[in-house]
């Protein structure tokens, strides 16, 4: 089995994880930017941040063969700061064109506060004006179902943005529906307490169908689990999904996402065009 | 799957998933103090496992989820409870 794993948070992960996703069958990671459990206290702080993730991570994850791609923002953990948001935003125009980074995310909500919304709107902005991919972070139990509603408002309310670009990640029973039914893709998120279950997903697989829906681990340095989406792929197996309805969910949805980014080449790609050159 | 296949292969995991449940909400009916509006939620979320209609969990998460459509002035907290405290 190949996969990919489009939602992973390796920064905060050891070395050995990867060693295991590749055993697992992993041929690419990305990484949002996300909230690192504290507030950086200055754009220098998120400088450091994107040179981690467009730099030094892709050189750890290579010397296991694993590609590694990256998306930009500033979290909606650290948005109530608008100033400092707003210094932030500025300084991602100059990482965009580095080779591992497919967009703008994980942006989007956390509280659903009047400053994350201007912020969000900040980045959806500078998505537009730069083309790039999106990948949108929605809050958390409780605060999920509204926040979701807000989003795709301020998405849709933005003429240049095309919901084909954008992918609207950890959503649950509640807010898949709203999520294709408004033409985005949807993520789920597969975290042992919160978001949900590998059954629930797969429930979801078969309620909704396969299009535009992808699984991830979003593992971080809370409660997770780096080989959420091969296990997930065990569950569909164990509910008699054949080899390749698996593959579809696992492989080839977010490759059909991803390389809306030209930049982005699953491993074995990427050594066939080295051995080619 | 049918439904036999499925009681195979998820029944002894909702079991046990049940039992959890049952035991949480007596440890806490054995403990001192007063409770708050979670517990109530879950209580009242509870009601959700008697529909026939093939939503219990969609309806169980918008019971636990904030109603209100407008943003809320400032962000106090980066954390969520698990459940609308209805203010």
């Amino acid at each position: 089995m190949r996969y990919i794993e489009p939602h992973a948070h390796m920064v905060s992960r050891v070395t050995d994880d990867y060693r295991d996703m590749l055993a697992a069958g992993c041929v690419a990671v990305c990484e949002p930017a996300f909230w690192a459990g504290f507030d950086r206290s200055s754009p220098a702080g998120f400088f450091d941040y994107f040179a981690q993730l467009t730099d030094y991570e892709p050189r750890r994850a290579a010397k296991f063969g694993l590609p590694h791609y990256c998306w930009l923002c500033i979290n909606p953990k650290e948005s109530e700061d608008v100033t400092l948001a707003r210094e932030v935003v500025a300084l991602i125009p100059q990482f965009l064109g580095r080779e591992n980074v497919l967009g703008i995310g994980e942006i989007g909500l956390n509280k659903n506060s009047r400053n994350e919304l201007r912020v969000l709107e900040m980045h959806v902005d500078l998505a537009a004006r730069h083309e790039q991919l999106i990948l949108v972070h929605t809050p958390h139990l409780e605060d999920k179902h509204k926040g979701t509603r807000l989003i795709l408002d301020v998405l849709r309310s933005d003429q240049r943005i095309r919901p084909e670009r954008c992918i609207i990640d950890h959503v649950e029973e509640h807010t898949v529906k709203i999520v294709l039914d408004a033409g985005f893709w949807a993520g789920m998120t597969l975290y042992p307490e919160s978001k949900c279950t590998a059954a629930r997903a797969v429930d979801m697989i078969e309620h909704y169908g396969s299009e535009r829906l992808w699984m991830n681990s979003a593992c971080d340095w809370g409660v997770s689990v780096p080989l959420a989406v091969p296990y997930a792929a065990l569950e569909m197996r164990r509910r008699g999904h054949n080899p390749d309805a698996v593959e579809q969910m696992v492989y080839r949805n977010p490759l059909i996402f991803l390389r809306q980014c030209p930049k982005f080449l699953p491993s074995y790609e990427a050594d066939a065009k080295h051995a080619v050159a | 799957m049918n439904r036999q296949q499925l009681l195979d292969l998820y029944f002894l995991e909702a079991r046990a998933k049940l039992i959890d449940l049952a035991a949480f909400l007596d440890r806490v009916e054995r403990a001192e103090g007063e409770a708050d509006f979670r517990l109530a939620a879950l209580m009242d979320a509870l009601k959700d496992l008697r529909r026939e209609d093939g939503c219990r969990a969609e309806n169980i998460l918008l019971r636990l989820s904030d109603p209100t459509v407008e943003p809320i002035p400032a962000a106090t907290t980066k954390a969520a409870c698990g459940a609308w405290p209805g203010k």
